[in-house]
C-alpha cells in the first residue's frame, strides 16, 4: 500500500527523523494560510500524488512570496500531472504539501528495502541524492553503500557511522545521521514497511540533516495490525477497477491490450498473458480469480473486464484442481448471460471434471469457443480479437 | 525414490480443525498411502478430539512425541502462521510445509532468522505443497493429474505447476516428486535447494523448473546448474508481459528497481544450459524433445 509524501513524513517525524516544517492543503486559501503561518522567505509547493518524478513533471515549485505560493498552488491543484510513473493522461492533483524553503548544502540518498536472497532488511545509501536509485545502480553502482541489518541487533551506531562517512556526511552531523537512519529502521520494522526512501536526505547550510522527500510503501498483508495506516489510504490514487476487484477477492491489474483474461492462479494468469502475446495478441488485464471462484466472483470478473472500452475478446483459462471445471463452467455460463456478453469468449478448461465442464459450455447455447490446450486457446482468442 | 517425502513419511497438520485444513487433510489422507501418513493434527485447546480418525494434540511437541510425526503441513491463518512455523522448528521437525498465503513479510523475516542454524527445512509459505505420486501428497494440489515417474518438477506457482505436471503426464512422463516452493518474497527452500536434491536423486532423470518474475532465485539456481547439474533441466518463466512495479497476484511476483524481469531470467537460464521455452503450452513438449534428442 502506498501513501503520500506528507503522510510518510508524518510517520518519519514520529520516529525522530527531522523534516522541513509544512502542512498538507486542499485549496489555494489553505496553501496561503499555511505559507503565512510558516513565515520565512521561500516556500516549496509540492503536488501530492503517489507516482514519482513529480518535480520533472512540473508538480514541485519554489515560491518566493506568499502571493507566489497562491499562484503556484492554483496552477498545480487540479492539474493532470504526467510523470514517468503515471500513464499518458497523468494523475489529477488534489492535495498539496506546502513547506518551508531549505538552504541545501548537499543531497544524499537513503533507502530501505527487503533483500529477498539475504532475507533481511537492507539499508542503501548514496552520495548521489535526488537521483533515482535505479539510475545510480546502473551508472555508478560503486556509489551505493549497503548494510544488511541483523534483525536481532537492529541498525547499530557503528554501521550508521560507517555509512555516513562513506557517503560524505560530515562528522558534525553524525548524531543526526544516527537519529535519521535508526528512526527510519524502527519505522520500517514496526510499521511493516516494504520500501522506504528518503531522497534526498539533505544537509542544510547550517549543518542539519532533513528528510526533504519521503516515500513509504507498506506490506498489504500486514494491514490487519495497522488500522492507523489503513486510514492513510487514498483511493483517488488507485485504479478504480483494481479497488473493486480487491473487494471481491479478485486480483486484477489493467494493461494496455485488448484481450481480457480470466485465470485461476497468479502464475497461470501471467503465463496466459504471455502466451497471448506469443501468439500475436496483447492482454488487456491480469486477473486471478483465486482458488474458490464462485459464480458471483466470475460474474464480477466479467464485469470488470467489460468496463474496458478496448476489449475485443475474452479468454478464460482454468486449471481445475480443487476448483472443479463443472462449477467454473456453470459460473462462466451464468456470468456470460448476466452481462449479455457481446465480445467473443474462448474457454479452455482442464483438470477435475473437465468433460462435465465442457458439456455445460456446449449445452449453454452461448457462442462460446472451446479450446483444447493453452496454445489452441491463445491462437483462437487472438484470431477472435482480430475479428477473424 | 523421491525427494523429501515418501510413503513412509509421518505428517501432522497444524490448523487441521479449520475449514481449509479439514478439507485438504481429508484429500491428502485419501491419496495413495495417505491413511498411514497423516497421523496427527495440532490445534491448541482441542487435544483429545479427532478428525476423520486423526488424533488432535495441543502442541507440535506433543504430536511429535505421541505419533512420531517429523513433518508438518500448516493451514493456520496468516496472522498466526509464522508462529506456527516457529513452533514446528522449535519442536525439531525435519520438514515444514506452509500452505498459508498472506503472511506479513516481516513475520517471515523474523521466522527465517530464528531458523538459522536449525535443521528444519521449510517449503513455502504461499505454496501448493509437494507430492510424490502414488505415495504421498502433502498440500492442495489435485492428486489425479500426477503419475509416478522420473521427472522432477519445481515451481513458485500453484496452477501453473499443475499445468506443467499435466503436460508431462499427457505425454507419458511421470514425476518423481513435484515441489511448489511458493510465491512469497521471503520463503524457505528455493529452486536451488530443490534442484540439488533432484540432482542427487537416482530416480529423477530430468527436471522441469518453473519460475516467475521477481527476485533472483532462478538466476542463482541457473548458475549452480551450469557447473553442477548432471541432468537436463527444462525451464519456463511466467511474466514476460508483466509491467514493472506491479505485484502480479503473488506477493513476490514484482519487477522492482529494474530487477526480476522475465527476459533477464530467461537469458541467464539459457546461458547456463537450461532448455528454456517461452511457450507455457510447451513445457512438456520441450522435455520430450530434450529426452528423445
Amino acid at each position: 500500500m502506498k501513501i503520500h509524501e506528507y503522510q510518510a513524513k508524518e510517520i518519519l517525524r514520529q520516529y525522530g527523523v527531522p523534516t522541513p516544517r509544512g502542512s498538507v492543503c486542499f485549496s489555494v486559501d489553505e496553501a496561503i494560510a499555511v505559507a503565512q503561518q510558516l513565515s520565512g522567505s521561500a516556500w516549496v509547493v509540492k503536488a501530492q500524488i503517489h507516482a514519482g518524478g513529480r518535480g520533472q513533471g512540473g508538480g514541485v515549485k519554489v515560491a518566493n512570496s506568499v502571493q507566489d505560493v497562491g499562484t503556484l498552488a492554483g496552477k498545480i491543484l487540479g492539474m493532470q500531472l504526467v510523470t514517468h510513473q503515471t500513464n499518458a493522461d497523468g494523475q489529477l492533483v488534489r492535495r498539496l504539501l506546502i513547506e518551508e524553503g531549505v538552504q541545501i548544502a548537499k543531497e544524499y540518498y537513503v533507502g530501505m528495502v527487503i533483500d529477498r536472497s539475504k532475507q533481511c532488511v537492507v539499508l542503501m545509501a548514496s552520495s548521489e541524492g535526488g537521483m533515482e536509485i535505479e539510475a545510480v545502480a546502473t551508472h555508478s553502482p560503486e556509489k551505493i553503500h549497503k548494510v544488511w541489518i541483523n534483525p536481532s541487533s537492529g541498525l547499530i551506531d557503528a554501521e550508521v557511522d560507517a555509512v555516513a562517512r562513506h557517503i560524505g556526511i560530515p562528522n558534525a552531523a553524525l548524531a543526526q545521521a544516527r537519529a535519521c537512519l535508526q528512526g527510519l529502521y524502527r519505522a520500517f520494522v514496526e510499521k511493516d514497511v516494504m520500501l522506504a526512501e528518503i531522497n534526498p536526505l539533505v544537509l542544510t547550510m547550517d549543518q542539519n540533516l532533513l528528510a526533504l522527500d519521503a516515500k513509504i510503501n507498506f506490506d498489504s498483508n500486514a494491514l490487519f495490525r495497522h488500522p492507523e495506516i489503513v486510514t492513510l489510504r487514498d483511493l483517488d490514487e488507485e485504479n478504480p477497477a483494481e479497488i473493486e476487484a480487491s473487494e471481491f477477492g479478485l486480483s486484477y491489474i489493467s494493461l494496455d491490450g485488448n484481450i481480457g483474461c480470466l485465470v485461476n492462479g497468479a502464475g497461470l494468469a501471467m503465463a496466459t498473458m504471455d502466451i497471448i502475446k506469443l501468439y500475436g495478441g496483447m492482454p488487456a488485464n491480469f486477473l486471478d480469480v483465486g482458488g474458490g471462484a464462485s459464480k458471483e466472483k466470475v460474474t464480477e470478473a466479467f464485469k470488470l473486464m467489460l468496463r474496458n472500452p478496448n476489449l475485443r475478446a475474452i479468454l478464460v483459462n482454468i486449471f481445475g484442481g480443487i476448483m472443479k471445471c463443472d462449477v467454473i463452467a456453470e459460473g462462466v455460463v451464468a456470468a456470460a448471460r448476466e452481462v449479455h456478453l457481446k465480445v467473443p469468449l474462448v474457454v479452455r478448461l482442464e483438470g477435475t471434471n473437465v468433460d462435465l465442464g465442457k458439456e455445460i459450455l456446449a449445452e449453454s447455447g452461448l457462442p462460446i469457443i472451446s479450446a483444447g490446450d493453452m496454445a489452441d486457446a491463445a491462437a483462437k482468442v487472438v484470431a477472435a480479437a482480430k475479428g477473424e | 525414490m523421491s525427494i523429501l517425502i515418501n510413503k513412509d513419511t509421518k505428517v501432522m497438520t497444524q490448523g487441521m480443525t479449520g475449514k481449509v485444513g479439514q478439507f485438504h487433510t481429508l484429500h491428502c489422507k485419501n491419496y495413495a498411502n495417505g491413511a498411514n501418513c497423516f497421523v496427527a493434527g495440532v490445534t491448541p485447546g482441542k487435544a483429545g478430539q479427532s478428525y476423520e480418525g486423526i488424533p488432535i494434540f495441543n502442541s507440535v511437541m506433543e504430536a511429535r512425541a505421541q505419533t512420531g510425526a517429523t513433518v508438518s503441513v500448516i493451514y493456520v491463518p496468516p496472522p498466526y502462521a509464522a508462529a506456527a512455523i516457529d513452533e514446528a522448528v522449535e519442536a525439531g521437525l525435519e520438514l515444514v510445509i506452509c500452505i498459508t498465503e498472506g503472511i506479513p513479510v516481516h513475520d517471515m523475516l523474523r521466522t527465517r532468522y530464528k531458523m538459522q542454524g536449525k535443521k528444519t527445512l521449510l517449503i513455502g509459505p504461499n505454496c501448493p505443497g509437494l507430492i510424490t505420486p502414488d505415495e504421498i501428497k502433502i498440500g492442495i494440489m489435485p492428486g489425479h493429474i500426477h503419475r509416478k515417474g522420473r521427472i522432477g518438477v519445481v515451481s513458485r506457482s500453484g496452477t501453473l505447476t499443475y499445468e506443467a505436471v499435466w503436460q508431462l503426464t499427457e505425454l507419458g512422463f511421470g514425476q518423481s516428486s513435484c515441489v511448489g516452493i511458493g510465491g512469497d518474497p521471503i520463503n524457505g527452500m528455493k529452486h536451488l535447494s530443490i534442484m540439488k536434491l533432484f540432482n542427487d536423486d537416482p530416480e529423477t532423470d530430468a527436471v522441469v523448473m518453473v519460475g516467475e518474475i521477481g527476485g533472483s532465485d532462478e538466476e542463482e539456481c541457473a548458475r549452480w546448474i551450469k557447473s553442477n547439474m548432471q541432468k537436463p533441466v527444462v525451464g519456463f518463466i511466467a511474466g514476460i508481459t508483466a509491467p514493472p512495479g506491479k505485484r502480479m497476484g503473488h506477493a513476490g511476483a514484482i519487477i522492482s528497481g529494474g530487477q526480476g524481469g522475465a527476459e533477464d531470467k530467461l537469458a541467464v537460464m539459457e546461458e547456463c544450459g537450461i532448455h528454456i521455452t517461452r511457450n507455457p503450452a510447451e513445457m512438456g513438449k520441450m522435455m520430450k524433445h530434450v529426452l528423445k534428442g
